[in-house]
Parts: structure tokens; sequence; C-alpha cells
């Protein structure tokens, strides 16, 4: 019993550390129809910024530092690398998206010198508590709480704030909005930002009960959030959390699993088989709406 | 007719390159005194054999991303199930319980070049010709077991558009990584260890009865095996499948208007190139001596497709001159950005163990944004035009 309370318990909190990268890419690809393969990679750096910052800084300086270089980084790379792409093909922006990444990638490499970093401990975050009789982290107690809090100031955001409402018109109809004098750059900008800040949060949540951070940690979390982003239906942010929370769960119960059955090589491929199944029966997705080819 | 000629012209310059490959590497045999750069361990070689791995997957890719406009990123999955289809049929079956040794060896006890030893004899003429069977049979076997492979991944996954291919195709490459390195299946696949000890590039150099080398040609194989795929790959490319390929490319409404089936070509796209793409692989294991599943991971192909793009997308020579370039810049030309230079007393800022790749992924960056026809665009080299412009021209009568 304490063993399944154990599971379910970080399988959640993975869940919504997931959750928080999922938004980035589905908002984005919601609005510019790209995989912003780089995400992943955004999320790694800001990782490895907390580690930094917090070597000379104390965390309450350290981590809203964090998470606005992570924003900046976030702006900087769709104004360098996606924005002169707007009007070429998708295939050139993803093979963009993928040079960033793999920018970010030997960059870290270089600075870091390609040795696995150890995440600082953050007080209150990194101390255990007993829950139901198991010893946990208040990092796994305090992620979904805190997700939730954030996904409902983003769909406030999204559904009350003329921001908002520029973003569903944007990624409605790209031309159509840009007629009625939306100013698509800077929509998508904010897009960026909110992913990216998310990001950096998810970063702290995540590499806090995590061994070390290597220069492409952040390629396979990444992967697993466009999974969950895809699975609930792209654009649609409760779809991408749900998406999230089943994979982070999911994943926790089978590398839980008897280690006789040595199953734990698959918790990555796992996901990736959600991902194909969804493809091929439910291509939109949980909640996404079915596109239609107009000739 | 015309074009007939230019096959054959093809034909003679791929088998002059080949001989000029040849004597390249024997040279310093030869000639003793030559310099460093043409002795048997310089960098020289170890950059022209991966670069003849390299540009198969690269023209392997480029079938499928550029000139059938399937945007497909699971070249890494389909060359470790070469990889691992080579590695395992050839092991040596008196090796076999050494490399298998946490599992009390193999499940299949069976080694293609083995099995042709036992047909033509152990050694000298009988050997070689087993060893050269046996390793080009397990070559096309790896390739057949890509395709395969690509064939089952293909019936659900192409019918599913740019991104979204993309994305499964990559999943299906994570998956198969997955379960090679899965122990279960540890008899035959040795788990998460590496198998090797297989007939390497190496081994196919002519030694003498004292085992020095006679006639190296361990540089020509790979050129070899990737020349002639690459030109079965022209050749498919040139003809009317090739061409319903392109249609498919521009216009996939178009094409499928005009009596062209969509999946029938798109399948036969990808199981063409993964197959090409799992003789890469097989190369690819001959070329670091092991097959190893955490080697083939999506870094792989992005490296690949990173090429495509340098080369430019839907050309062939492009593709195969892109990974020259990026090949010899990466192992050896931009070597020095790695180590820390001292000018007197002056410490050359930067430099330092990972510079290259920053620089090596900014130059990718800046050739992404700014020239996004890479090298070639989609044209091909043309030897003819080339051979004209230096000729002096004819003088103008007047």
């Amino acid at each position: 019993m304490e063993y399944v309370i154990s599971v379910l318990l970080s399988g959640i909190s993975v869940g919504g550390q997931y959750a928080l990268i999922a938004i980035g890419y589905t908002l984005v690809y919601g609005i510019l129809r790209l995989i912003n393969f780089a995400h992943g990679d955004v999320f790694m750096v800001a990782g490895l910024m907390g580690i930094y910052f917090t070597a000379t800084l104390p965390f309450g300086e350290a981590i809203p530092l964090v998470i606005i270089v992570t924003v900046l980084l976030g702006f900087t790379i769709e104004r360098a690398a996606y924005k002169p792409l707007r009007s070429a093909p998708r295939m050139s922006v993803m093979i963009s998206a993928i040079g960033v990444s793999y920018l970010l990638q030997n960059t870290a490499t270089y600075i870091t010198g390609g040795q696995p970093m150890t995440y600082p401990v953050i007080p209150v975050l990194s101390d255990t508590v007993n829950v139901a009789g198991t010893q946990t982290k208040w990092v796994v107690i305090i992620t979904p709480f805190l997700v939730l809090v954030l996904i409902f100031g983003l769909t406030q955001l999204i559904n009350r704030t003329k921001v908002g409402m520029a973003m569903r018109a944007v990624s409605k109809d790209f031309e159509t909005s840009r007629l009625m004098g939306i100013r698509i750059n800077s929509v998508i900008s904010v897009t960026f930002i909110i992913g990216s800040a998310l990001a950096a949060v998810g970063s702290v949540l995540f590499f806090t009960n995590y061994p070390a951070i290597t220069p492409t940690a952040g390629a396979m979390p990444g992967l697993k959030a466009f999974v969950a982003a895809v699975f609930g239906g792209i654009g649609s942010i409760p779809g991408a959390v749900l998406g999230a929370f089943l994979i982070g769960i999911c994943e926790t119960i089978i590398k839980g699993l008897p280690s006789s059955w040595d199953v734990s090589v698959f918790s990555d491929a796992f996901t990736f088989a959600l991902l194909i199944i969804i493809l091929i029966f439910k291509p939109q997705g949980l909640f996404g709406e079915a596109a239609t080819d107009k000739v | 007719m015309k074009q007939k000629k230019k096959t054959f012209q093809i034909f003679i310059g791929i088998t002059i390159l080949l001989l000029f490959v040849i004597l390249l590497e024997n040279l310093s045999t030869f000639i003793p005194g030559l310099p460093q750069v043409l002795s048997p361990t310089s960098p020289l070689f170890t950059v022209l054999k991966k670069a003849a791995v390299y540009s198969l997957v690269a023209v392997s890719m480029n079938l499928l991303n550029g000139f059938t406009g399937l945007f497909s990123l699971g070249q890494a999955g389909f060359m470790l199930l070469g990889a691992y289809t080579y590695a395992i049929l050839t092991v040596p079956t008196a090796m076999k319980d050494q490399v298998y040794y946490l599992f009390g060896g193999c499940a299949f006890d069976f080694s293609l070049v083995d099995m042709f030893k036992g047909m033509f004899g152990e050694s000298g003429f009988g050997g070689a010709i087993s060893m050269i069977l046996g390793s080009f049979i397990a070559l096309i076997l790896a390739g057949c077991v890509a395709g395969l492979f690509s064939y089952l991944i293909g019936i659900p996954v192409l019918r599913l558009k740019s991104d979204y291919l993309a994305i499964a195709t990559l999943g299906f490459a994570e998956i198969i990584r997955a379960i090679f390195q899965w122990q279960k299946f540890g008899p035959v696949t040795n788990g998460a260890n590496m198998i090797k000890g297989f007939p390497t590039f190496s081994d196919f150099n002519i030694t003498g009865p004292s085992g020095n080398v006679i006639l190296r040609l361990s540089t020509f194989v790979p050129f070899l095996v990737s020349a002639v795929c690459i030109l079965l790959i022209v050749l498919l490319i040139n003809s009317s499948y090739g061409r319903a390929f392109k249609s498919i490319r521009d216009d996939e409404v178009a094409a499928e208007a005009m009596g062209i089936s969509l999946f029938k070509h798109k399948m036969l796209s990808f199981v063409i190139s993964s197959f090409f793409a799992g003789i890469g692989g097989a190369l690819f294991a001959m070329y670091v001596a092991n097959a190893q599943a955490k080697a083939f991971t999506s870094v792989m192909t992005y490296e690949i497709l990173l090429i495509v793009v340098i080369g430019g997308i839907g050309s062939v020579s492009g593709s195969v001159l892109a990974t020259f370039l990026y090949v010899a810049c990466s192992e050896w030309w931009l070597r020095f950005l790695d180590t820390e230079v001292y000018l007197g007393s002056f410490k050359v800022p930067l430099l330092r163990n990972g510079f290259r790749m920053v620089v090596f992924s900014v130059v990718i960056m800046v050739i992404v944004l700014f020239f996004s026809q890479g090298i070639m665009g989609n044209h091909e080299i043309n030897f003819g035009a080339l051979l004209k412009k230096f000729q002096p021209k004819p003088e103008r009568k007047s």
C-alpha cells in the first residue's frame, strides 16, 4: 500500500513537471504549427542556470533570475531562429528548431565541460516529509498544486484578456487574424515567453528530484511533454495537462514494476508507443479539433 | 541515348574514384617518406571511411525527405537494425561465448562467415572468399531487416502528415532502441552491452603469410559499398518511380489526381530508404568495430538531417559533398578548436574542449537561416559543365 502511494505520488509530481513543459509545446504548436524541438533544451538550460545562479545568489533572487533569463532565451530564440523563416515551408522551421536544439546542447557541453552537474539542495522543496507512511520530498507534494495554480492563471489569461483573445484568434486562423490587425509577432513572442517561463518553473521542480543535469537531459522530458501535448489534442491546455499527468504516472508505474521483469528500459519507449497509438486511432488527440484539408 | 551515355560516364567516374582511393591508401606502403597525412593512421582515412558511411545514410535520408517530401526522423532506428543484423550474423562462432559471456553464449550458434569458411576452406583464397561473401550477404540482409521493419512501421505511420510523421518515426526509433537494450533479449542482442568481434573494414586488408599488410583495402570497401548503393538510389530517382516521388513531394493532391498511388509510392520510398539506412548502419558498425544500441540516438538522426540540409534538400551530390565536408570539419580540420593554445604566455580565449561543436552548430544555424538552399539546392553537380568551364573558349569567327 505504501509502495503504491509512493509510486502514485511521484507519478503525479513527474506528470505535473511534464505538464509545465507540455504547455510550451502546445501553445507554440497551436499558433505556429511548429514542433519546437528546442523547448526541451531551453528547459535543460534553465536547469543549468539554476545551478550557476544559486551558487552565487540567495535562492530568493536566484530563482526569479532563472525565470527571467529563460524567458529572454526563449524570446531570443524565437526572434533569431524562427521569425526569419515565417514564410518558409514548415519543414525549414522545424529544421531550424533542431539546429537550435543542437546549438544549445553543444553550448551546454562547452560550458559545463560535459560533466554531469548536481542540482543544489533548495530549502523547503528538498526537505523530506512523511505522507501516509512513505518518505518523500516536499517538491513532490507541492508540484501538482503549483501546476494547478499556474494553469488556472494561464487559462484565465487566455480566456479573459485581450492578449489571450489574440492568441486564440491566431491559432484559429493565422492569415485572417493578421488582416484583423492583430500584431502576429508580438502574439508569438508572448507565447514563447509564457512557454519559457513555465519551462523554467518546471526545471526547478524537475531537477530538484533528479540526480544530475547533463546537456542532453532536456531532450527526453521535452519529447515526452510533446507526446503529452499530442495526446491531449494539440493546442488544448487541459488536454496537455491531462496527457502529462497520465504519462508521468504510467512512467513511474513502469519504473516501479518488479525488477525481475526488467521492463524499466521501456519507460521511455512506452511514451512513444502511446503516441503512435493515439496518432493512429484519434489523430486529433483527446480534446483537439479535427482539422480538415481543403483542396 | 543521351541518358545511356551519361550513365556510362558516371560509371567510369565511380571506377576512377575507387581506383584512386585504393592508390591513396597504399601510397605510403610503396613510397616511404611521404608526409604523415598519407600514413594509414592519419585522420585522412578516418574521415574518408566515416564520410563514405555517412554519405550513404545521408543520401538515403534525402531520398525520403528531399525527393518524396516525407519528413521522417527514424533513420537512426533503421541504422540500428542494420548494425545489429550484421553484427549478429557475422560474429565468428568461436567468439560468441566471449562476446555473450553475460548471457552464457548466443541464442543462435551460427555465423555467415564461418558457414562459407566451411565450404571454401579456412585460409588463403578460400578464407578471403568466405569473408567477402559472408560479410556482403550480411550487409544485404541488414538492409532487408531494416526494410522489413520499415514496411511494418510504414503501414500505420505513413498515413500521417509532415510533423506528425516526423515525431512518430522518431518515436519508433526510440522504441526499437529500447527493445534492443532489453536484457531479456540478451542472448540475441547482448542486452545493453556491445557486440564486437565481427569483421570490420580493416579485416579486408590483404595480408601476407607473416601478417604484414600487402594491400590495404579498408577505405576502399566502404567507398565501394556506398558508391554502389548511391548509384542504385540515383537510378531509382531517375526512373519513373523517382518522378512519381517528386510529384508527391511537390503536390500530393495533384499527384493523386494524376493516378499515382500515394500510399504505394510513399511505402516504396520509405522501405528503400530504410533498406539503405540499414546497410549504412551495418557499415557504421564496421567503422566503429562494435554495435551498441545507445550509439543510435535521435542525436544521430539530427546530425544526418543537418548534413542533408547543408548539402541541399533534394540533391544527391550535395548530400555526398556535405557529408565529406561535415565529417572532415568535425573529425579533422576543426580539431584545433578543442585544444588550448598559448601564444607565448597569452592564452587564446575560448579554445577549450567542446568549442569545436559550438562553432559548428553556429555555422549550421547560419546555413539553415540564411542559405536555406544549402550547397547545391536541388541541383546536381554537373561534371560536363564543370569541364567546359576549364576548357579554352572556342575563338569566335569574325
